[in-house]
């Protein structure tokens, strides 16, 4: 079964990174580029059956950092 | 006085830092990160920086998870004195064991240079061998120093004095130029400079050398 999990910062968390992508475009021309959120995306493969609970206390606890980011599971 | 120093993959700064002890008079033990209790006699335990399972995920995530890293949260829950300096205040973050959390340098860029700090309370005994307010330099060499709380924990912060230092000028965007802070119980600090880099003249500064002299003073009298 695989689980995609995206972590980004939270709302109100300033991105430095973002905020480098979003000025490049804009010196490559892309104009009207208003903000740019840099996260990450985690793939697992992981047991039939496993329980999105079970997802849960792996993103707390591991794959993302609530104090500053928040995370969404799609399983695929 | 005992102190240890954990040590994991990609620690670097772990004999600078066991040298900053055993200078103040302490007799230091290294720990492994795969021991899974801490030898019962510690008084303080050191969580060194640098790069610790090579900053995957993110800084001291992977070391949080680490299995010393129980026996470390049992340790201060008890009350016992820990240190985390660069990578090791990441570390501490990441547990919980203090709060916020460490972010990308603002500027994006690695930062390695001496820098300027301001002791913003002598109310433990970390800091308690400055003067309140004195401005001291310590080396910094961090990605990832820029720390984050919210603003009711920035106020939080504040109010129950926990901001050990401040940058005199911010390098990596921390909010509140928060260069340190302590835990409730005033025994346990993180901070992003180095102050094991700076306690002989050879390192070009000898300004940390009244956080370790203090730290030892205050176990040895207690």
């Amino acid at each position: 079964m695989k689980v995609r999990v995206d972590v980004m910062l939270k709302t109100g968390v300033l991105d430095p990174q973002g905020e480098a992508v979003r000025h490049a475009l804009g010196n490559l021309g892309f104009d009207g580029v208003e903000k740019v959120r840099q996260g990450k995306v985690i793939e697992l493969d992981v047991a039939e059956g496993t329980t999105e609970d079970q997802i849960k206390d792996m993103c707390e606890k591991l794959l993302a950092n609530t104090v500053i980011e928040n995370y969404a599971i799609q399983v695929l | 006085m005992k102190a240890g120093v954990i040590v994991f993959p990609g620690s670097n700064c772990d004999r600078d830092l066991a040298v900053a002890f055993e200078r103040a008079g302490a007799d230091v033990t290294m720990i492994w990160h795969k021991e899974t209790e801490l030898p019962g006699d510690l008084d303080i335990v050191g969580v060194p920086g640098g790069f610790s399972f090579g900053d995957y995920l993110r800084c001291g995530a992977i070391a949080a998870q680490s299995p010393i890293t129980k026996s470390l949260i049992r340790h201060t829950e008890r009350g016992g004195y820990a240190i985390g300096i660069c990578n090791g205040f990441q570390v501490l973050t990441e547990t919980g064991i203090l709060p916020g959390a460490l972010m990308r340098n603002s500027n994006l860029k690695f930062i390695c240079k001496p820098i300027g700090l301001k002791v913003e309370t002598t109310e433990n005994d970390f800091t308690a061998g400055y003067e309140l307010g004195q401005e001291i330099t310590v080396p910094v060499a961090h990605h990832d120093g820029n720390y984050n709380v919210t603003n009711e924990k920035l106020a939080q912060l504040r109010d129950e004095g926990r901001i050990a230092f401040t940058y005199t000028d911010n390098p990596n965007g921390s909010t509140g130029d928060i260069a340190g802070v302590i835990s409730k119980n005033r025994r346990v600090l993180g901070m992003m400079p180095h102050p094991e880099r700076c306690v002989d003249e050879l390192h070009g500064g000898t300004d940390g050398v009244a956080m370790f002299r203090s730290l030892v003073d205050a176990v040895v009298a207690a």
